[in-house]
């Protein structure tokens, strides 16, 4: 057993800390969030220089290999500084890109990615379909040298600033994905409440090649299903830098706020709050371990969707504990967006729910827990 | 036992019902019902329907346009406001600065305010908490010194709701600093918002909307006339208002609306299976426990009002509890309605010209964030259970 993380890893983590500190700093950041793109070209040039582009992507192609745990500092580190550039969306898409492209495909995206030269997106959700994985309504029907597409996608995270788009859709053998060109789509873009950019997606006979196909067709859906938990496992780690932030934060507030002539950290009935904030924090970073090794692995499917749901679920739980928690703990402050307490709740309320919410990963977990029984 | 309404309280009730129906505005129902933004213009306009009914200060004495009703019917009319979802009477005229004036005021200065209060021709802030004095509101410091016939006031109020809108404030000052208690030497002074040497500035809260602000005071000359009852007395009235009216803390009425909302809402809206969210008993059984809550809620309330009506007391410390719960209640409601509306919670702010949002969901993730104020303002719910704690268990 040993919970630490590698030199290697710890080293990343420590990097990836400092440079967020100096050059991703609350200030920048609002300029960040403000800017046309919401997002920082140079930013993301330095996280390419660093290894982070490449750590998840296969070593052929320029990359590291990594899995989940190799990921945890640097998405611990993310979480801490509020970061909104599209790593999630590049990192879902480009692995599926790895798992399922040919050779073409993959040559022609994951050196660009590694590198820091392309963004993606995966549009996979739909109205309506909440979080479950297997309902597609989009429609991929072949015609003469390729395929067309028909439907909708919605909140497709980083797709405004995408240059490919890994969009999932039916054809007769079931869910395929396919490569498709930023430039052939149509966005509605908007901010989300945690101040990303994402889009919903109209495809209106929308052609694309025959060699836009991502793998085999029909077979997208175990590909989607791992690429899911991986990202989760991924946002269980953000929410342990994010909770541990608001945690930190408060508790410092608690310090030197001063209410009837004495710190309000002095009132036993705020004590007992920010130690349910501090257990939360302290079982939150257990359950991410636990998502995040097993998934990358996990002896079976199952194994892993129970890990991840089980983490998932505590990882709701604290986030809206804790985000919640935290602002009222801080009085008016903590519901002004100045201070930035307040977008650290925004982003743990979207993370609670990201990727399937408490209820729907109790779900999974008791279906899967109960198997057989 | 009997935990009915009487037949002549339903009746009022009916009454009630079918006159706000048909006279809230359809616009003002609609933007109240995607959750827009509510300027002043809109909020006077219904101010001004109720009070051409006669209807928009039923506490206030007979003489100065209340309705007689008593405590039941208030009771009814308030929670058949908060139903029937129209935008809200704000209270600082109507429910503080009107009762104030009424018990502590002098004959000009009722005459003076109360009228143009009914007929919303004034709109009225709350200038009590300072940035050093939310929750310990006597430590606050804004001075007002005494300069022949006016007061010269100095200091900074925050929070201020409305106060982008108002044309009147009333303000809890320091007048005199060398009392041995610092709740002495407070009073209370009515502030014309367009006096010379007043700045508001903008605080926007974490779901962008316009509602708070931050309000200073620099040499700002204030007629003596303008005290309310005696100089360093403000805390009694301060204390008079806190104790006043608090039957309504609960908001029974506008939480039953939402709930309403919220279940129609789920009705429509898939769950996973692709079946009605509402049949997810892991939705339900949250969605119901809100419910169960809020039927006890009215229940208390309803016992309270009865004691009362009874005993001619106001319960007290006890109506801590409404806010307590009531709140509770209101923020349980926004979140399940971004549980029901799921990954769709999350656009937030259009980019671009051709974005559009479905109104009714986007407007529920600011509702979230927005409502995470109501337990903290109007005394936050760790001091109301520091009241109960101290006024009633005594510890
Ligand atoms: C949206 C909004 C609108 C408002 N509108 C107005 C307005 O129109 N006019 C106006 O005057 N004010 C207004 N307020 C201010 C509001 O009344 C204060 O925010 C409130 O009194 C809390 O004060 P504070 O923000 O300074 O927090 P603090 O008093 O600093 O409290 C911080 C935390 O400590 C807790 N705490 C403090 N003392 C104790 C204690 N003794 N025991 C246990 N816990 C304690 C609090 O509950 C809170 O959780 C508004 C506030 C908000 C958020």
């Amino acid at each position: 057993m040993n919970f630490d993380y590698s030199e290697e890893q710890q080293l990343l983590a420590d990097s990836v800390r400092r440079f967020l500190a100096k050059d991703y700093d609350f200030e920048t950041r609002k300029k960040i969030v403000a800017s046309d793109e919401g997002c920082s070209a140079e930013a993301w040039a330095t996280l390419a220089e660093m290894g982070v582009t490449g750590l998840p992507l296969p070593a052929e192609f320029g990359g590291f290999g990594g899995g989940a745990v190799d990921l945890m500092g640097v998405m611990e580190a993310f979480g801490d500084a509020l970061v909104v550039e599209p790593y999630l969306a590049t990192v879902m898409a480009a692995r599926l890109v790895a798992r399922a492209g040919n050779e073409a495909q993959r040559g022609s995206v994951l050196p660009r990615v590694v590198e820091g030269r392309m963004r993606l997106a995966l549009a996979h959700t739909e109205r309506g379909a909440r979080y479950n994985l297997a309902q597609v309504k989009t429609a991929a029907k072949p015609v003469a040298g390729g395929w067309q597409l028909e439907g909708e996608k919605v909140v497709v995270l980083g797709a405004p600033l995408a240059e490919k788009v890994v969009v999932s859709a039916r054809t007769a053998k079931g869910i395929s994905l396919f490569l498709v060109d930023h430039g052939a789509l149509r966005l509605r873009a908007y901010r989300t409440l945690d101040e990303m950019r994402a889009a919903d997606i109209s495809l209106q006979a929308v052609k694309v090649g025959a060699d836009a196909l991502l793998g085999e067709e029909g077979g997208a859906l175990p590909l989607l299903e791992e690429v899911t938990d991986f990202a989760t496992a991924l946002v269980c780690a953000e929410a342990v830098g994010a909770i541990k932030f608001a945690c930190d934060t408060t508790l410092e507030y608690l310090k030197t706020r001063k209410q009837f002539g004495v710190p309000i950290g002095t009132f036993q009935a705020l004590q007992h709050r920010i130690v349910d904030m501090y257990i939360a924090h302290e079982q939150a970073r257990s359950m991410a371990c636990v998502a995040a090794s097993r998934a990358d692995s996990a002896q079976s499917v199952r194994e892993r969707q129970l890990a991840v749901s089980a983490a998932k679920i505590k990882i709701a739980d604290a986030c809206r504990h804790v985000s919640q928690e935290s602002v009222q703990l801080h009085g008016g402050m903590g519901m002004s967006e100045e201070l930035k307490v307040s977008h650290t709740f925004r982003r743990l309320t979207v993370i609670a729910q990201q990727f399937g919410d408490a209820e729907h990963h109790l779900g999974r977990f008791a279906a899967l827990d109960t198997e057989g029984t | 036992m009997d935990l009915n309404y009487s037949q002549e309280e339903l009746a009022f009730r009916d009454e009630v019902r079918a006159w706000l129906n048909a006279n809230l505005p359809q616009d003002l129902r609609d933007k109240v019902a995607n959750y827009g933004e509510l300027g002043r213009e809109d909020l006077l306009r219904w101010h001004r329907i109720l009070a051409k009914k006669g209807w928009v200060a039923p506490a206030w004495p007979k003489e100065w346009g209340g309705t007689d009703w008593n405590l039941v019917q208030r009771y009814i009319f308030e929670e058949e406001l908060g139903f029937v979802g129209s935008p809200p009477l704000i209270p600082f005229g109507l429910s503080m600065c009107g009762p104030v004036l009424l018990r502590f005021g002098s004959e000009a200065q009722k005459r003076r305010f109360l009228p143009r209060i009914y007929d919303g021709e004034d709109f009225w802030c709350q200038g009590y908490s300072e940035p050093g004095s939310g929750s310990d509101l006597a430590s606050l410091k804004t001075k007002a010194t005494r300069d022949g016939n006016e007061y010269v006031v100095n200091g900074q109020k925050i929070w201020t709701t409305l106060g982008h809108c108002a044309d009147w404030i009333f303000c809890l000052v320091r007048t005199d600093s060398n009392m041995a208690k610092k709740q002495e030497g407070i009073s209370f002074l009515l502030i014309d918002m367009k006096s010379p040497g007043i700045t508001v500035r903008p605080l926007v809260l974490m779901d962008l909307g316009r509602e708070v602000n931050e309000v200073f005071f620099e040499d700002v000359r204030v007629p003596a006339g303008n005290l309310v009852y005696e100089e360093n007395k403000g805390w009694t009235v301060a204390k008079y208002l806190l104790g006043h009216e608090r039957m309504n803390t609960g908001r029974v009425g506008a939480s039953k609306r939402e709930l309403a909302k919220l279940k129609a809402f789920a009705s429509a809206q898939p769950g996973n299976d692709g079946e009605p969210l509402i049949r997810d008993p892991r939705f339900r059984d949250k969605l119901t426990r809100v419910e169960v809550e809020l039927m006890a809620l009215e229940i208390t309330n309803l016992r309270f009002l009865d004691q009362m009506r009874r005993t001619g007391q106001p319960p007290g410390a006890d109506v801590s509890m409404l806010k307590i719960k009531g709140t509770e209640i209101q923020q349980a409601i926004t979140e399940l309605a971004m549980q029901a509306v799921g990954p769709l919670a999350q656009p937030f702010v259009p980019v671009g010209s051709d974005a559009e949002f479905d109104a009714f969901t986007a407007g529920l993730a600011p509702r979230y964030c927005n409502y995470r104020k109501t337990t903290i303002y109007a005394g936050s719910n760790e001091i109301q259970r520091n009241i109960i704690s101290k006024m009633t268990l005594g510890l």
